[in-house]
């Protein structure tokens, strides 16, 4: 697909903020998210959870637990089929285990019965002997030779031999020669920083129905955020044809990256086919926690020098990140985003992961950014610092640009991170007064943002009114977006175009709901299914009026003579040709498939103001300024509404957010009051400024925006601690009693 | 066990069900009366997406038992709106498209009307501060506020 997509145009809905078309099911209560599906004769399906971080599964007696009456079915690990293989066979094993459970929480066995209450009692009656292993659930215990193995043969290929057997993957990512780079540097600062890890925070538990019938035909209902993910990963693990498991995707109630992958689904379609009978699972909140996947937590040590007017002259990092007891890629983006904000000459960045006996991690906005930026950002700023600079001159200095050669590889194209810092120092936040135990803190951010597998239908119905169908659950009102996108290209009101999301049997494949790729890919999709069913309307008028259908073109919903050569035709409206169209050649649909390449990458500069209690380490946020490129804002209001989001939630993390293992690698804060998430009162106003500076590879020239804005609060509120209270902290969560020791250590 | 009738009155309707003695409201009004407005978040009282009103009392209905219901009032948000004509503080939140996901918009709109009915006139902190038992992850709150302190000036005549 070429680069060169991009035309600048006047429009006349991109960039409105019309309603959302589920918006009056949502706050009425109508719509039906993944808890809210009910079918006669349905099931509950509930799972036994280890209680131990780490035990050998020696048996599991059933028998007392199937004799239950009301019991339909139980099952193991061991009842999939054995299709599962590679990642997706840890996946299954993650959902419920074989032979031996890997952390606090991990599924055991499962029961389908006909109430919640015998479900539960069933549960009690299943008898499991484990032999207890030893366990490691952090990664300075996980990461040396002679560290309890958390599953063997899973060691990377080329792992330095200081690692032990925990140690899956390493990568390296840069460019140039770091000696000569430090070498020519004024001030070099080397720091170790750590994050713990965090959950997505969905308020919506996960929640499936599966119905499976004895022809081996099934429906599933559930909250994804990839439907065809979970129909092609439950297809492989009970060993179906991806054609026989239709899935229908719920309302989502929030996933943020967690619902990317599937947990309970496989399970549910398990037990159904056992009772053949429907059966419904739906997580607790502490098996959400306990269960569903959390982001990786890091430890990472960064070592730039720069020259005394603020040039950089080297940087490196070597991140480390724990995301559980299988492998993962998060260290891929992690490594490669480190330094993705800088034009650099010398710089490497390493990743390292190593197995815990932790759940086993899932995506969480821009997975992997956050953790090794924050390092990186709070180096810059102690840089800026030292040398007495300002932190927004020291990055304008460094900023990477159009023609820059990124620390992972490409080439920019357009970005827009020089106009963010420009933007954010123009910003009348960026000079306002502080008060004491107040501090300001910045940082810079970025994601890379992903295209994929694409494809959506739009029929032009008899009426003019129009269906568009696409594959992507509408995690943030993106049905709205691809309506005004809908709308715009075909020349109709906003409310005459009605977009669905089909479920796996009504269209091709579509790439999960992730990397903040919708409003780009199937944005451009329904640019060129709209632009294919124009070209059919063209036809149609010209077939109508007898003339080239060249000749014929289409301007703000009509078909019209292209010139005085074709002829003096009245105008056709598109619902005029969509009447006659059983007349004209039969129905008239666009369609598009694309695997979409050309997702521009996306910057956001962050200014948070913070004020600290000295006499008890509460940080309160004063003051809040996101700047982010969003390309070209289709829906202001939901762009702008991921940036406050993304921004909370990156407060949370810095200031809150922890998964806290004892001594015994059990969780302790598996609920909403020991995890706390920001509440309402904890915050100032998010303020926002959208910046557009176009993405080539899109029509109109659109930007993910769903990922960057989790990125820089960890490191500007890091920041504006170090302001605050005069000491460098160098592990988040910033949480009070953690503030309140670092203010006593520094006397 | 036997189960308990409960008479009650929902969103200005008499309702009858039968329940289990230690079964919630919130499990009554989703799985017996298929009211599923209100949503399960915690099952603890922590986010508040399954709020309703009790004889005018803002509650989590996860911490209610279903037999507590017996003579009283309940109202949920599928109750609200006057059929066609949105409330205006679900109007507000559509207009300043305070949602995202919008599993906490219920929770958070039987909140806000709660709170509106007891104080017409609240600050941005007093907002802030009743709905602090309202969970959202997507919004950051910062339309949500906008959107009930528009409703509220709204409803005053302001």
């Amino acid at each position: 697909m070429a680069l060169d997509e991009y035309q600048k145009r006047d429009f006349k809905i991109i960039g409105t903020r019309p309603q959302r078309p589920d918006g009056i099911d949502k706050v009425t209560g109508r719509a039906q998210y993944g808890a809210d599906f009910y079918l006669p004769g349905m099931l509950t399906g509930k799972l036994l959870r280890s209680p131990h971080a780490h035990a050998r599964i020696k048996s599991i007696d059933i028998s007392a637990a199937a004799a239950l009456q009301g019991v339909k079915a139980v099952v193991t690990g061991n009842d999939f089929p054995g299709g599962a293989k590679g990642d997706t066979l840890d996946v299954q094993d993650h959902c419920l285990a074989r032979n031996v459970a890997l952390y606090d929480g991990h599924a055991v066995a499962a029961v389908a019965a006909t109430s919640a209450k015998i479900a539960q009692a069933a549960l009690e009656l299943i008898k499991v002997d484990y032999e207890i292993l030893p366990h490691v659930t952090s990664i300075e215990a996980a990461m040396p030779t002679g560290a309890p193995l958390v599953q063997e043969g899973r060691r990377g290929r080329k792992i330095p031999e200081e690692y032990s057997d925990n140690c899956t993957g390493m990568c390296e990512f840069g460019h140039g020669d770091l000696d000569a780079g430090f070498a020519k540097a004024d001030l070099i600062i080397e720091r170790t920083f750590k994050t713990s890890s965090t959950h997505q925070g969905y308020i919506e538990p996960n929640a499936c129905l599966a119905n499976m019938g004895p022809d081996g035909r099934a429906d599933m209902w559930c909250c994804t955020q990839g439907h065809f993910q979970v129909r092609n990963l439950c297809a492989q693990m009970m060993g179906m044809d991806q054609s026989a498991l239709r899935v229908t995707a719920s309302e989502i109630g929030g996933g943020f990256g967690g619902k990317t992958t599937v947990f309970i689904e496989p399970v549910a379609l398990l037990l159904s086919r056992k009772a053949n009978l429907p059966v419904k699972m739906v997580m607790s909140r502490e098996e959400v926690f306990k269960a569903s996947g959390p982001t990786v937590a890091s430890l990472t040590d960064v070592k730039i020098g720069m020259t005394k007017d603020g040039v950089i002259t080297a940087a490196d990092a070597l991140i480390r990140y724990e995301g559980g007891a299988w492998p993962n890629m998060t260290i891929f983006p992690g490594a490669q985003s480190a330094f993705a904000c800088y034009d650099l000459s010398a710089v490497r960045a390493q990743g390292l992961n190593f197995l815990t006996n932790r759940p086993l991690q899932a995506a969480y906005r821009a997975p992997g950014a956050p953790q090794s930026i924050y390092a990186v950002e709070a180096v810059v700023d102690e840089l800026a610092l030292e040398l007495g600079l300002d932190p927004i001159d020291v990055r304008l200095k460094n900023a990477a640009r159009k023609g820059t050669k990124s620390s992972y590889g490409p080439t920019y194209d357009e970005i827009g991170l020089i106009p963010l810092l420009e933007a954010a120092k123009a910003h009348p936040h960026y000079t306002a007064p502080l008060g004491p135990n107040q501090g300001r803190g910045l940082s810079s951010g970025f994601w890379f943002n992903f295209g994929g597998e694409t494809c959506v239908s739009l029929a032009i119905d008899f009426d003019g009114s129009v269906t568009l169908v696409e594959g992507n659950p509408d995690i943030g009102g993106s049905r709205a977006s691809m309506s005004m996108m809908a709308a715009e290209e075909l020349g109709i009101p906003y409310e005459k175009v009605r977009t669905i999301v089909a479920d796996t049997a009504s269209l091709g494949h579509n790439e999960v709901t992730h990397g903040s790729r919708v409003t780009f890919s199937v944005g451009l999709a329904t640019i060129k299914a709209a632009r294919a069913a124009i070209k059919e309307m063209c036809r149609r008028a010209a077939k109508t009026w007898g003339i080239d259908e060249e000749a014929v073109v289409w301007e703000d919903g009509y078909a019209k003579p292209a010139g005085a050569n074709a002829g003096d035709h009245e105008p056709l409206s598109l619902a005029q040709i969509a009447a006659k169209s059983s007349r004209t050649g039969g129905p008239i649909v666009g369609h598009h498939e694309v695997m979409a390449e050309g997702a521009g990458v996306s910057f956001g500069v962050h200014i948070c103001d913070i004020e600290v209690d000295p006499e008890t380490g509460f940080t309160k946020v004063l003051r809040y300024t996101v700047l982010q490129d969003a390309g070209k804002a289709i829906h202001p209001d939901y762009v702008e509404g991921q940036m406050q989001g993304g921004a909370v939630q990156g407060i949370g993390w810095a200031l809150n957010e922890e998964y806290i293992y004892g001594e015994d690698g059990r969780l302790q804060n598996a609920g909403f009051l020991d995890y706390r998430i920001p509440v309402a009162s904890d915050l100032p106003k998010i303020d926002t400024v959208i910046l557009e500076i176009p993405n080539p590879g899109h029509p109109y020239g659109v930007r993910g925006v769903g990922e960057t804005g989790i990125v820089p609060p960890l490191a500007a509120i890091s920041n504006a601690m170090s302001h605050a209270i005069n000491v460098r902290m160098s592990e988040l969560p910033m949480s009070p009693p953690r503030v309140l020791k670092a203010i006593k250590d520094k006397g | 066990m036997s189960k308990i009738h409960v008479s009650t009155t929902i969103n200005g309707d008499p309702t009858e069900f039968l329940c289990e003695a230690d079964e919630s409201l919130l499990d009554v009004l989703r799985d017996r009366l298929q009211l599923t407005g209100a949503k399960e978040g915690c099952a603890s009282g922590d986010c508040g997406a399954c709020s309703v009103e009790v004889d005018g009392r803002l509650v989590c209905s996860c911490l209610v038992l279903g037999a507590e219901a017996e003579g009283a009032e309940i109202s949920t948000i599928e109750g609200v709106a006057n059929g066609e004509d949105l409330h205006p503080i679900q109007r507000k939140i559509l207009e300043h498209a305070a949602l995202q996901c919008g599993v906490c918009t219920p929770g958070i709109i039987v909140a806000a009307k709660n709170l509106l009915a007891k104080n017409p006139d609240p600050t941005e902190t007093e907002i802030r501060y009743w709905l602090a038992g309202n969970l959202c992850r997507c919004t950051g709150y910062d339309k949500i506020i906008t959107a009930v302190m528009d409703a509220a000036a709204e409803m005053r005549g302001a």
